[in-house]
């Protein structure tokens, strides 16, 4: 099948791939999918004390749109605050990246990523403040 | 340099030889004859062909050429032998025997004769139901009264359940882990109401060739039928329907260089085999198959069986080592990859390979100037795997990491090398953005990780 110029353009060049610390206090870390079902989905956000997206990683395991789809959603959460950031639905990846039916999973996928990692960072920003107090 | 794009998808279809172009030719222009025409020049001529061609597909398979009947392919093939005893021999039984690798040609044709055979039942059960109740069965009273009769254990619905229904009942044999059948369990599936065995010679994802021989002579000693889907190797590993005890088999000429649309069921002779037809019409091919003969595909058929069987030998030792030599290639560069299917048993130019936490399609991206298959199935609207590799008990996310090569006559040495430079290059960028990959090297067991299935 024939895949989007902008899949193909972030399949050959992605954006910000590899790994941060997950270790880091300030760092989410969303793992999803399932290598059986051919796609999984590593999302990283480094966020800042007051809720800002420093920075974003991914790897995926999964086919040219899933690649895409998490290449994609890196660029656009950047400099985004943690809110702003929830309200990225699938929908507008399929849109920008023109996936066929076939291919919407990979863009749901892409946004649970994203709720993934905001949720691991809260969780973990809560179990800290519940230390501290 | 190579040129680009490379075919390395021989499983799916294979070039035209232009020799078999050659020989087409003048039956589409000037040699247009039906070969049914019992009474000119046009008509003879063009019969002559057929019988040419007749006689060199046969001599392929070690068969005679009244023995070969024309088809559209193999589907047709595989349709025809599976139904056509089904119906023939419906009164001696209706069980057959088939294995969870075959092409859905096969697969697809058996559900359907268990569908038919499910209806009947159904039809038989409702009539015994309103026999046992004494009144009209209807959409309102049938669950009722099929809670207060037990037409399941009537014996007279029992009886008839034994009748020939039109359909069939079917096993479907699981494969040892490299692909095989096992002997003991095909012999263990037989019932006395089984009439066929249908048992491909060689998989067309995996490449691993089935003990046809041994088969063959199991179904003769059990006076069962043994139909054989021999698409796939025929031109590069010995098919001889003599020594292996093979009754029926499905042959395709696209396989093997020749055009589309054409194919032949080979049907034994002696020991006669019967079929049904199941396109009717004027009679041709013995009654086996109407319609009229597509005389330039069927020539190009011969000529493409012709120049198999007298290359084979030569054919085969090249593809061996050309595969080898990708084989080698590929996993000495890297690491994780593992073979599906046995090697020992394969067709020479079969390559079926996963690289472990590298997705098979997005592969496929990277390396779009090489036309290859992938058992991920992530385009489908299932997320389903190939079903060959899980018959097999491979590991899904195994299956979504395979790619299947398939080396051909054309296939060259240059390619062979540029194909796994890319191929090496391509999965290492894949595994450098896999978190599976990373996980793995960490040593992480990836069976430990609770995934969210979707």
């Amino acid at each position: 099948m024939a895949y989007s110029d902008k899949v193909i353009e972030h399949y050959e060049n992605p954006r910000n791939v590899g790994t941060l610390d997950k270790e880091d206090p300030n760092v989410g870390t969303g793992l999803v999918g399932a290598p059986a079902c051919g796609d999984v989905m590593r999302l990283q956000l480094k966020i800042s004390e007051d809720g800002l997206i420093e920075d974003a990683r991914f790897k995926t395991f999964g086919c040219g749109s899933a690649i895409a789809s998490s290449s994609l959603v890196t660029e656009w959460v950047k400099g985004k605050t943690v809110d702003q950031a929830m309200t990225i639905s699938n929908k507008d990846v399929a849109r920008e990246l023109s996936l066929p039916p076939v291919k919407i999973h990979c863009s749901v996928l892409a946004e649970d990523a994203i709720k993934a990692a905001i949720e691991d960072f809260k969780k973990k920003r809560a179990a800290r403040q519940a230390k501290a107090s | 340099m190579v040129k680009l794009p490379i075919y390395m998808d021989n499983h799916a279809t294979t070039p035209l030889d232009p020799r078999v172009l050659e020989a087409m030719l003048p039956y589409l222009r000037e040699d247009f004859g039906n070969a049914a025409s019992r009474n000119h020049v046009f008509g003879w001529k063009a019969e002559a062909a057929v019988n040419k061609a007749r006689q060199q597909v046969a001599e392929l398979i070690g068969a005679a050429e009244q023995e070969i009947v024309f088809t559209s392919g193999a589907t047709e093939s595989d349709n025809l032998a599976i139904k056509g005893v089904i119906e023939f021999y419906k009164s001696k039984g209706d069980h057959i025997i088939t294995l969870k690798t075959e092409h859905k040609a096969i697969l697809d044709t058996c559900k359907r004769l268990e569908r038919v055979r499910q209806e009947r039942l159904d039809e038989l059960k409702l009539l015994r139901l309103a026999q046992l109740a004494g009144q009209d069965v209807t959409e309102e009273n049938q669950s009722e009264l099929l809670t207060k009769y037990d037409v399941d254990s009537d014996e007279t619905y029992r009886k008839w359940a034994e009748l020939p229904t039109g359909g069939a009942r079917v096993t479907y044999l699981d494969v040892e882990p490299d692909g095989r059948v096992s002997m003991e369990k095909l012999a263990a599936a037989m019932t006395p109401k089984t009439v066929l065995v249908s048992i491909m010679f060689a998989n067309n994802e995996i490449g691993v060739v089935q003990p046809v021989a041994e088969i063959g002579a199991l179904c003769r000693s059990k006076g069962v039928l043994f139909h054989c889907d021999a698409v796939q190797g025929i031109s590069t590993v010995p098919f001889d329907v003599e020594a292996m005890k093979v009754d029926l088999a499905s042959i395709s000429s696209h396989k093997m260089y020749g055009p589309k649309g054409i194919g032949a069921l080979y049907v034994r002779r002696r020991p006669r085999v019967r079929i049904a037809p199941i396109i009717d019409g004027g009679g041709h091919e013995r009654g086996m198959r109407s319609g009229t003969l597509n005389v330039s595909a069927i020539v190009g058929f011969g000529m493409a069986a012709e120049l198999a069987r007298k290359e084979l030998p030569e054919e085969s030792a090249r593809l061996l080592r050309l595969r080898e030599k990708l084989r080698k290639g590929l996993t000495d560069a890297l690491d994780m990859t593992v073979i599906n299917g046995s090697l020992e048993h394969r067709l020479p130019g079969n390559l079926n390979i996963s690289f472990a936490h590298a997705e098979g399609e997005s592969l496929m991206m990277g390396i779009k100037d090489v036309a290859v298959s992938s058992g991920s199935a992530c385009t489908s609207a299932s997320l389903e795997p190939s079903y060959v590799l899980r018959a097999l008990g491979v590991d899904e996310e195994l299956a979504h990491s395979s790619i299947r090569f398939g080396l051909g006559r054309f296939t060259t040495e240059e390619e062979v090398d540029y194909v796994v430079n890319l191929v090496v290059d391509k999965v290492r960028k894949l595994r450098d953005m896999s978190p599976l990959y990373e996980m793995a090297k960490e040593g992480i067991d990836l069976k430990s990780i609770e995934w969210t299935a979707h």
